[in-house]
């Protein structure tokens, strides 16, 4: 009897301690969260998302040009990387399955897992050095080839989600297999492939380590592609090592903007994915 | 044999070869293959930048403890130790409260109360590294100083882990950022792994009799240890290449101690600060050969890790 109540405690216990680890775990998001909004909302204004940066000291200031920056970086990772990693998915999906895809496969899952940072001084080799300049275009290289691998995982996925009956209804109807593919089984898949397509970019966007040194900063506005490239993350990072208080004020500020960024970017690919699976 | 021959090649003579099928196999077969040239490009590139240093004295490169690029002078050993101090410190913290989370979430949480726990997680995710790096500049390594840094040196200070000056900035602060950071990546494929426990075992531990934990620890832990296992590696690999986070809260100082209160620095941060800056071909060579280190490590426990949640899933559909 006695040792029936030790085991009852044991288990009351433990399960109390796994419910304290999700207090736990909950502490540093609502700390992140609550922090960056309370500290950032004060330095936001039209002008923060307008102008340009301006010295220490100087009233007014924004990061305009990075934030344009963002969007022109990673808008030109996905013209390079999409293609592929939409293109690898599919065929993992449809022709996947003999000893060509499964190496596939393991090194998309495996290439997932290296560290932004290694694909960074990648980018500067296969671009900086031959250019001999830093530029948004290298900077675009490194997040297309972190964008590859998890693109085509998630695609993969979503396109096994579609049904064998609607291809195989459509085949019985003499239609060719390619036409199957791109017209019955992808145009199903679509809402699937853009909620991967969305959490890619957001992802991208969040990136700095892969940046530093490959699209690096710039004080001005740019829309060269072969020319180095402020971005929002270099320039959170930028302001937050820096001494100046009235810099920490600006990193937190723009910290809120990418996080809203990114946070868009999230709700986006969920919402489409719930009207997807509800339909 | 002849027969045989003209019996294989007729049918395929005569039936239509459907050209559009082989346009369309061919252009995904590239596309897919480009995944494995990038892989082929990224180990030749990084190879070729960081030959050189290398090349002379691979292992005094890394068994050097002296980081100075103005006197030529490039040993790895600060960066090794630095970034293995800080992902040894996040495991220990991590995955007890992620494997909390995720038997909490499989076992114990009622079905309404499940997004409760993995929005959160996925919010955790996708939150950027600098913005973690931004909040563990300004608010985690005071409170390090003033609170749990003095506090842990005065009940622990007997262990020379935790003794000398509060300085927030340092193995600690990192050790602790990148706990948070990996908590996700760990919980949530110990919940993918934790599903695929078969209901019938842990209906028949329970019916034996066993409280829940008792289940939990005779069945669904031992059934589900390799695919955990991989888990805490992908944290592992998580941790030891996440940079900007890190970079903002270690010290950044090429030292060696033992205490985790004083600064160090890590692979990848020395990478992200000194690459942009680095002019001669001997000190870009040492980072990329630091680059390399690191891509070697990761691509291992990577490989590993993968292959043991892969063997869960397997077990999972054979029973």
């Amino acid at each position: 009897m006695r040792q029936y109540f030790l085991r009852r405690v044991t288990n009351a216990v433990v399960m109390g301690l796994c419910v304290l680890s999700l207090v736990v775990a909950l502490i540093p998001l609502v700390s992140v969260l609550w922090l960056v909004i309370s500290h950032g909302i004060s330095g936001l204004s039209w002008s923060f998302f307008t102008a340009l940066p301006s010295p220490v000291g100087e009233p007014g200031g924004g990061v305009g040009n990075a934030i344009l920056g963002t969007f022109y970086i990673v808008g030109l990772a996905c013209l390079m990387g999409l293609p592929f990693g939409i293109g690898a998915g599919v065929f993992l999906a449809e022709r996947g399955d003999g000893p060509f895809g499964q190496a596939v496969r393991f090194i998309a899952e495996v290439l997932s897992g290296v560290p932004s940072i290694v694909i960074g001084v990648v980018a500067y080799g296969l671009v900086v050095v031959p250019m001999t300049r830093f530029s948004a275009l290298a900077g675009a290289v490194a997040l297309a080839i972190l964008m590859m691998p998890t693109l085509a995982r998630t695609t993969e996925d979503l396109v096994r989600l579609v049904p064998t009956t609607l291809r195989e209804a459509s085949l019985a109807l003499g239609v060719a297999q390619w036409k199957t593919s791109l017209r019955v089984v992808l145009k199903t898949a679509l809402g699937g492939i853009l909620t991967g397509v969305l959490l890619a970019v957001s992802r991208a966007a969040g990136e700095t380590a892969p940046l530093l040194f490959t699209s690096l900063n710039n004080q001005y506005w740019n829309f060269l592609p072969d020319q180095p490239t402020a971005s929002l993350t270099v320039q959170i990072f930028n302001y937050a090592i820096s001494p100046y208080e009235d810099w920490h004020e600006k990193a937190w500020a723009a910290a809120l903007v990418l996080l809203m960024m990114v946070g868009l970017l999230n709700l986006a690919s969920r919402l489409l994915a719930r009207s997807r699976f509800q339909a | 044999m002849l027969s045989e021959q003209a019996a294989n090649v007729r049918p395929n003579f005569f039936t239509r070869v459907n050209v559009g099928d082989r346009a369309y196999a061919t252009v995904l077969s590239a596309l897919a293959g480009a995944v494995l040239i990038v892989a082929g490009l990224i180990v030749w590139v990084l190879w070729k930048s960081a030959h050189t240093a290398l090349a002379t004295h691979p292992l005094q490169f890394i068994k050097g403890t002296d980081w100075d690029p103005v006197r030529q002078s490039f040993g790895a050993l600060p960066f090794i130790y630095g970034t293995l101090v800080s992902s040894t410190v996040s495991i220990i913290v991590a995955v007890p409260i992620a494997l909390g989370l995720a038997i909490f979430l499989v076992e114990i949480a009622p079905a309404a109360m499940r997004p409760l726990v993995s929005f959160p997680l996925e919010l955790l995710a996708g939150i950027p590294s600098v913005v973690y790096g931004l909040w563990g500049l300004f608010v985690m390594v005071p409170w390090l100083r003033q609170s749990l840094e003095p506090l842990l040196g005065s009940t622990l200070g007997f262990l020379p882990l935790f003794q000398g000056p509060p300085l927030g900035l340092g193995y600690l602060a990192g050790g602790l950022i990148l706990a948070v950071m990996i908590l996700p990546t760990i919980a949530s494929v110990s919940i993918e792994v934790l599903k695929k426990v078969p209901v019938s075992l842990k209906e028949g531990s329970l019916a034996l009799g066993a409280t829940k934990w008792e289940m939990v620890r005779t069945a669904s832990l031992p059934y589900s240890r390799a695919g955990i296992v991989g888990a805490i590696i992908l944290g592992l690999g998580r941790a030891l290449g996440e940079t900007m986070a890190v970079t903002m809260v270690i010290g950044n100082s090429p030292e060696i101690h033992l205490s985790l209160f004083s600064p160090g620095y890590s692979l990848p941060s020395v990478i992200a600060n000194e690459f942009a800056e680095a002019t001669d071909a001997m000190h870009t060579g040492a980072l990329a050969a630091l680059a390399l280190i690191l891509f070697g490590v990761t691509v291992l426990l990577n490989s590993i890790a993968r292959l043991l949640v892969r063997a869960v899933g397997r077990g999972a559909t054979r029973s």
